[in-house]
């Protein structure tokens, strides 16, 4: 794994612009912002650290905590709300015991309900990692998520 | 258009596009044009339609399949790569295409159906179930008893100037894009304009942003241009926040040559020589194709530095969205892109004076950037000649909820909202009853059966009370709930405001609040939380009014548009929510009623069991009963039940 | 440029670029605003001080919004009112009942709103946000469920104190004002200046209040309660007693803090005298061997705690005496227990001061000896207001009374000690002394004086140039960091005070803090600069007499060992 600095590295000119994308990389490399992180990238960009805090928690994909070994986006887009996702989300809470942007204690499932996935017709959708499944139905997902439970026996 | 320019422009394709010399006779470039234009080909060529939609109907494993089936078979053939022809429910899409034969497109193609697909292509013989089409080509044969792709309802009522090469061409290949036309008008501008008259161009073509106020392009152009400064920033917003769109996705996924040519007339007619195009991060194959074509385009000298010789200097970043709605709006964009928290600015000033870094900014949204390489291509007049008196060209939809085909459109602007809905997309599905459609996402409106006549351009919709905001177009069906919605998209706002100012902050929340409370269960509700209940319905209104009237960004002034536009078209429904307690569509779950069935129900014990408040007395073999009082209308039992002994009210 | 605007139909003049705000108050006219402060650019984000414009669809703000043209306003319309009083009800909806128990009762921006538009019935309730009190701080106590988000403590800490420990955190109906990591404020980087509580409308920032025990104290007969008051009190609250302003009551606060119950009262202009002793030895060291120059004054703990976290590197620069608060409470537990035959733990010192970073002062490690505080508890400038009102002390009727023995005397120069460049001007008076035996000739050093936030002279003592500056608010403190990091050579002496215009401005002082009342405040302490005839802390006669009988020489052992402190880095979050 590359160490921060070697993210930092890339952005040789200390500018306040660049802190999104330095963000980015950290939280690609790393899945999630450590205080670690944020403490040197303000060293490095010369910025307090809380003006870093309070940009990262005001945007969405920006996480303090990392993700599941089974990462699990799905859908509440328009389409896929009207097309009763909420059942899909309430059964998924259920079965995990967490909610959006939550992890479970395992550290095997994380939750985030993002926006159009662009599969609309095929909705509800969701991706476990890489992996998406669509026209989801209660069942559909109660057995997804039992299958995954059931490999990591 | 001036001979001399034209031959330039023929010249650079013949080097760069057809790699020949310029000297060739004519005949050898015109079958070098057809070979890229796919008008001739000398061995198979199988495309594959690679986008957001399709990789999640698996298409990554179908192109696998398809080289593999190749490979096996020993044919050699050429796999390209399209974006999205728009028909997103119908993906994977995939054509193939014989040498001397037209292009045939099949639809939904999984799998276990390639090969069938395949041999049968190889064959001349047609898999009908798959089939969506073919492409008429004057120079190559067509295949019988397939209909032509401009015949089908979906295509031949839109009018395609925007996404004109999505789906056909390969989004990864500058050439494909210079053969079918690309970067000809940028080639134009830049060696015969001068910015103010392209500036001059755009305002008499009166083309108006996409991406929102409607704004008149040309004339933002000019504010920017006249103001001066030594830097200053084209924006291109592809930020498509609103959470139901992904129009401006699959736009950039199929055709990103023509974004970046757009962007580059534009910053040339501004004077800008720092462009950036916001883009959602999470987009991934978006930005790789952007990319790739930001790169391509630098190769071939149409960026970077003196481009074409002009002396002009034009580079062009790719910033990556984290995630906000607010940030589609200009000025959140801006302190976004600027390293801070997405944070709203009061207006004036505007950023075309004051934007990025202070300085002058054109911020547009991308399917306005779009527009300009073709109006250049095809003159003012001619495109004014699309559209009503005041609204010119096409809008491109992302049509997606309960109709037949979700996906892409663009139509005429003018067009019938009914024609989008029941020709273009199919017409609802399941044939359901068709109940509302939802233009423009979180700051948008619905509109009803009744106005299904009215034309789509600014003015028409605005009558209506609604704008032509983002993109999005949701169509409901009589299983949805008009207030269920509302509540959505009031949730998103509540969540996606920028914490700022306190009307839009405080006042989402408690209209979300408010929302809710309509479609709760109010059965064992008190004296006191009912007086509650109705004071808030009370105050829905003028809530949403002071929304309108103090917030300062477009986020808060519009977050109420959803409710005041379904309270003025659809209050009967409000109406039977509140003092009915029902939901006639069976959405609010709190609302819901369930009795059982006496005639039906064999004392399987089943619902009693399930019931998480154990409100279903009754023993084994006996018939069961609901208790109301206890009921909290999960409707558990009404899904347990395999009998059908429990009715729902 | 002037032009013609109509406001509720009568014609007036506005300058252009000017913004309506300022055009309306130019006029009398009064519009309600929240988030807006006096010499910031304003954001425009609480809405309440919006307006109608003919013309416009929606209201716009008048705080922000710049006149460049002709334009009807109409700032009270039906549509303006009704406008207005839903965003206070919107902000009460997410309010706690709280206010008869609220630190801001009566002084709260909120609550005057809510009583001048007329809200007399919750139209929107719903549920609240959800927050914790944080009052892991020695001076400011955090109540986020009572802050309206106006983020004006974001904007002074930034741009004023450049400390930045609070920026926004999240957003939408989560949105709130946090520290970084949202960690508790002692763990954060605070400094303690109080600066942001000034500036509070609501009561979502206040002081840590030490009334309870102080009272507890005051009732216990076993102990000698003893309280000194910062110079700047005397002249900082005539007008809260109903006394008349512009003189120094420091006579009537002796007679009313009597009467409360303080056994024994002291001004803390004898320390000031004492720290100045002290400091200009220190500096004329310093000069002597050139080492740890400039050398930093040391008498504002939240530039300390600054300096500590943020330059640890030259923590050696700040000269090592003690602040004058932390002298006095030194002196009483040891040189004045001695002396009266005290035991110094029955003994409870309170300081009164216009500061909440003194709150965390006295609690330092290294204000304590063998688990005996220097100084017990700090009482800030609005605390003794509420304590005189509870004890129902009527100042009015009390006539002027001296502090007791032995630190009844005091210089004018120790009164200035409150005032941007008082400190400096009294170093520079007595190192004159000290370096050639003869006061300076023309004493009074006016370029030291007023309000800028950055002043620098070159005074000449003996046959030396020496260089003084002084800065007050911490951004231009750091700004001359910087030049002295980047080899600025030219100064001898930096007087630092973190408030902006010193400890009359302090985060401990009642809430009048406009421009106005501060020259006011100022004037009064120069006026006694002039009218005295004692203006150096070297002549002050119970210092004299202290030297002799208890102390010594200045830096001697036993200076050093009670005057003197010391200061470390500190770990915090940047
Ligand atoms: C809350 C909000 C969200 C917006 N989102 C977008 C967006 O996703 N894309 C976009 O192009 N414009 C968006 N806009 C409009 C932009 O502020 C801006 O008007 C637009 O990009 C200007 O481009 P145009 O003149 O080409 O329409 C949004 C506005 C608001 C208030
Ligand atoms: S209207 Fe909403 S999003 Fe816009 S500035 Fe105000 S709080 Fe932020
Ligand atoms: S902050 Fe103001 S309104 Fe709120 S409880 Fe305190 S006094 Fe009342
Ligand atoms: S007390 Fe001073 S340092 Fe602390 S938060 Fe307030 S303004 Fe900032
Ligand atoms: S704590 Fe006070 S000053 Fe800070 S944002 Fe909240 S209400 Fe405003
Ligand atoms: S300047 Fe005075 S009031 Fe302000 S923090 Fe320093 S000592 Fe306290
Ligand atoms: S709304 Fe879920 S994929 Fe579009
Ligand atoms: S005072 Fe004008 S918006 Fe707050």
């Amino acid at each position: 794994m590359p160490d921060l600095d070697e993210i930092l590295e890339k952005y040789p000119f200390v500018q306040r612009d660049n802190l999104i994308p330095v963000l980015q990389d950290i939280q690609d490399e790393f899945g999630y912002l450590s205080e670690e992180a944020i403490v040197k990238v303000g060293k490095y960009l010369n910025l307090p650290t809380v003006k870093i805090y309070g940009l990262a928690t005001f945007y969405h994909h920006f996480r303090f905590i990392a993700k599941g070994k089974y990462h699990i986006k799905i859908c509440n887009g328009t389409s896929c709300h009207v097309n009763s996702n909420i059942l899909i989300i309430n059964e998924l809470e259920k079965k995990l015991g967490i909610k959006d942007e939550e992890i479970t204690k395992d550290g095997l499932f994380s939750l985030e309900e993002t926006t159009c996935m662009a599969a609309c017709g095929e909705g509800p959708v969701m991706a476990v990692n890489d992996k998406y499944f669509t026209n989801l139905t209660i069942e559909k997902v109660a057995e997804i998520i039992d299958s995954y439970k059931s490999m990591e026996e | 258009m001036s001979e001399k320019v034209n031959f330039k422009y023929k010249d650079f394709l013949i080097e760069n596009v057809l790699k020949l010399k310029s000297d060739k006779p004519e005949k050898e470039v015109v079958a070098q044009l057809n070979l890229i234009q796919r008008k001739t080909i000398d061995k198979p060529v199988i495309t594959v339609s690679i986008n957001s939609s399709s990789i999640i109907s698996g298409v990554q494993k179908l192109k696998t399949d398809i080289e593999e089936y190749l490979v096996d078979r020993n044919i050699d053939a050429e796999i390209i790569p399209v974006g999205s022809l728009g028909l997103s429910s119908l993906e994977p899409v995939i054509s193939i295409q014989l040498p001397g034969k037209t292009r045939l497109f099949y639809k939904k193609v999984l799998p276990e159906n390639v090969i069938s697909i395949l041999d049968g292509s190889f064959n001349n013989f047609i898999q009908e179930e798959n089939i969506l089409g073919q492409l008429k080509n004057d120079i190559q044969d067509a295949w019988e008893q397939v209909p032509f792709l401009d015949e089908l309802a979906y295509f031949q009522n839109q009018q395609r100037l925007i996404l004109k090469n999505c789906g056909f061409i390969n989004p990864e290949s500058i050439e494909e894009y210079i053969a079918s036309g690309g970067y000809k008008s940028f080639y134009k501008v830049i060696s015969k304009n001068t910015p103010e008259e392209v500036c001059d161009i755009i305002e008499k073509s009166m083309l108006r942003g996409r991406g929102g106020e409607g704004y008149l392009t040309g004339k933002k152009w000019k504010i920017a241009y006249k103001t001066p400064s030594d830097q200053k920033y084209l924006i291109c917003n592809a930020g498509e926040s609103d959470p139901g769109a992904f129009m401006e996705r699959l736009l950039i996924e199929s055709d990103p040559h023509k974004v970046v040519e757009g962007i580059a007339i534009s910053a040339y007619a501004i004077g800008v020589k720092k462009a950036y195009i916001y883009i959602e991060s999470e987009y991934d194959l978006a930005i790789e194709r952007v990319k790739n074509a930001i790169a391509q385009a630098k190769e071939f000298g149409l960026l970077g530095h003196d481009i074409l010789e002009s002396g002009y200097n034009l580079e062009i970043i790719i910033k990556k969205g984290a995630g906000a709605y607010v940030c589609g709006e200009e000025t959140a964009l801006i302190s976004s892109l600027e390293g801070k928290r997405g944070k709203p600015h009061s207006k004036p000033p505007y950023p075309a004076t004051k934007g990025l870094y202070n300085q002058p900014t054109v911020v547009n949204n991308i399917e306005t950037l779009v527009n300009v390489p073709i109006i250049i291509e095809k003159g003012i007049e001619w495109y004014k000649s699309v559209g009503t008196k005041d609204s010119k060209g096409t809008k491109v939809f992302s049509i997606s909820g309960k109709v037949e085909y979700t996906g892409l459109v663009e139509i005429e602007m003018g067009t019938k909202l009914r024609d989008v809905i029941f020709r273009v997309a199919g017409g609802i599905k399941n044939g359901k009853r068709f109940k509302a459609v939802h233009i423009g996402g979180p700051s948008g409106g619905s509109l009803t059966e009744k106005h299904l006549d009215t034309l789509i351009d600014y003015e028409s919709i605005m009558l209506t009370g609604v704008s032509l905001g983002s993109s999005g177009m949701v169509v409901l069906d009589e299983d949805n709930c008009i207030i269920d919605m509302v509540k959505y998209f009031m949730n998103f706002m509540q969540k996606e405001s920028c914490g700022i100012c306190i009307p839009c902050r405080e006042g989402t929340r408690r209209m979300h609040e408010i929302l809710e409370n309509i479609s709760k269960r109010p059965k064992d509700e008190n004296g006191h939380t009912t007086l509650q209940r109705f004071k808030g319905v009370m105050q829905l209104e003028s809530l949403a009014e002071v929304l309108k009237d103090t917030s300062m960004c477009g986020l808060g002034k519009k977050a109420s548009n959803p409710v005041l536009s379904t309270l003025k078209w659809f209050r009967d429904e409000y109406e039977e929510h509140i003092f009915e307690r029902n939901c006639e569509a069976g959405v609010c779950q709190e609302l819901r009623t369930f009795e059982i069935d006496v005639d039906v129900c064999n004392g399987c014990t089943l619902c009693a069991k399930k019931c998480p408040t154990g409100a279903i007395f009754g023993t084994v073999k006996n018939v069961h009963f609901i208790v109301q009082d206890k009921c909290i209308g999960c409707g558990i039992c009404f899904e347990t039940c395999k009998f059908s002994a429990i009715i729902s009210k | 440029m002037l032009i013609d605007i109509e406001v509720n139909n009568k014609k007036i003049q506005a300058k252009k670029g000017e913004t309506i705000l300022e055009t309306l108050n130019r006029n009398g006219i009064k519009v309600p605003t929240l988030c807006r402060m006096d010499g910031f650019t304003p954001t425009g984000a609480c809405r309440m001080c919006v307006v109608e414009a003919e013309g416009k669809s929606g209201l716009i703000p008048s705080c922000s919004y710049q006149i460049e043209e002709p334009i009807k306003i109409r700032t009270h319309s039906p549509r303006v009112i009704q406008a207005r009083k839903m965003l206070v009800e919107l902000l009460l909806s997410n309010h706690p009942d709280d206010c008869l128990y609220c630190a801001s009762n009566g002084n709260c921006q909120l609550q005057d709103l809510a009583v001048e538009l007329n809200i007399r019935e919750r139209r929107i309730s719903g549920e609240k946000t959800k927050a914790s009190l944080d009052q892991s701080s020695p001076g400011i106590v955090r109540d986020p469920a009572k802050c309206i988000l106006c983020g004006r403590c974001v904007r002074v800490c930034e741009e004023v104190m450049n400390v930045f420990t609070f920026d926004f955190y999240k957003r939408g109906n989560k949105t709130a004002i946090a520290t970084s990591m949202n960690k508790d404020l002692n763990f954060s980087n605070c400094i303690n200046c109080g600066q942001c509580l000034l500036v509070c409308p609501t009561g979502a920032l206040y002081e840590k209040t030490n009334l309870d025990i102080v009272q507890q104290m005051l009732n216990n007969t076993d102990v000698t309660v003893i309280a000194q008051y910062s110079p700047s009190i005397s002249v900082s609250i005539a007008d809260e007693l109903g006394l008349r302003s512009g003189k120094d009551i420091n006579g009537v606060l002796n007679a009313v803090l009597r009467r409360i119950g303080f056994n024994k009262v002291f001004d803390t202009s004898f320390a000031a005298d004492v720290a100045i002793f002290e400091q200009s030895a220190e500096l004329a060291d310093r000069i002597k061997n050139d080492e740890n120059l400039p050398m930093m004054s040391s008498c504002c703990p939240g530039w300390i705690k600054y300096m500590e976290q943020s330059h640890p590197d030259m923590i050696d620069h700040i000269s090592t005496t003690k602040s004058p608060q932390q002298i006095l409470g030194t002196l009483i537990k040891s040189y004045f227990a001695q002396r009266e035959d005290i035991s110094p733990e029955k003994i409870f010192s309170i300081s009164i001061m216009p500061c909440t970073a003194k709150k965390f002062e006295a609690q330092r490690e290294e204000m304590t000896h063998k688990g005996i505080s220097d100084i017990d508890v700090v009482l800030t400038t609005r605390e003794l207001l509420k304590l005189i009102k509870l004890y129902g002390v009527d100042a009015q009727s009390l006539d002027e009374e001296m502090p007791d023995i032995p630190f009844n005397t005091r210089s004018s120069a120790g009164k200035m000690v409150s005032v941007t460049g008082g400190v400096a001007e009294g170093v520079a008076r007595t190192l004159n002394y000290h370096l050639t035996g003869k006061e300076l000739p023309n004493i009074k050093i006016t370029k030291l004086r007023g309000f800028k936030d950055r002043k620098e002279v070159s005074v000449k003592i003996g046959k030396q140039e020496i260089g003084i500056a002084v800065v007050s608010g911490l951004k231009s403190a750091n700004k001359l960091i910087a030049e002295i990091r980047e080899g600025k050579s030219d100064i001898h002496f930096i007087e630092i005070m973190a408030c902006p215009g010193g400890c009359i401005n302090g985060g401990g002082q009642a809430f009048n803090n406009d421009e106005k009342t501060l020259k006011a405040r100022s004037k009064t302490i120069y006026d006694l600069d002039d009218k005295e005839a004692i203006n150096v802390a070297h002549k002050n006669s119970n210092l004299i007499s202290l030297y002799n009988e208890f102390l010594g020489e200045q830096l001697s052992e036993k200076c050093i060992k009670l005057l003197h402190t010391k200061y470390s880095k500190r770990d915090v979050l940047l």
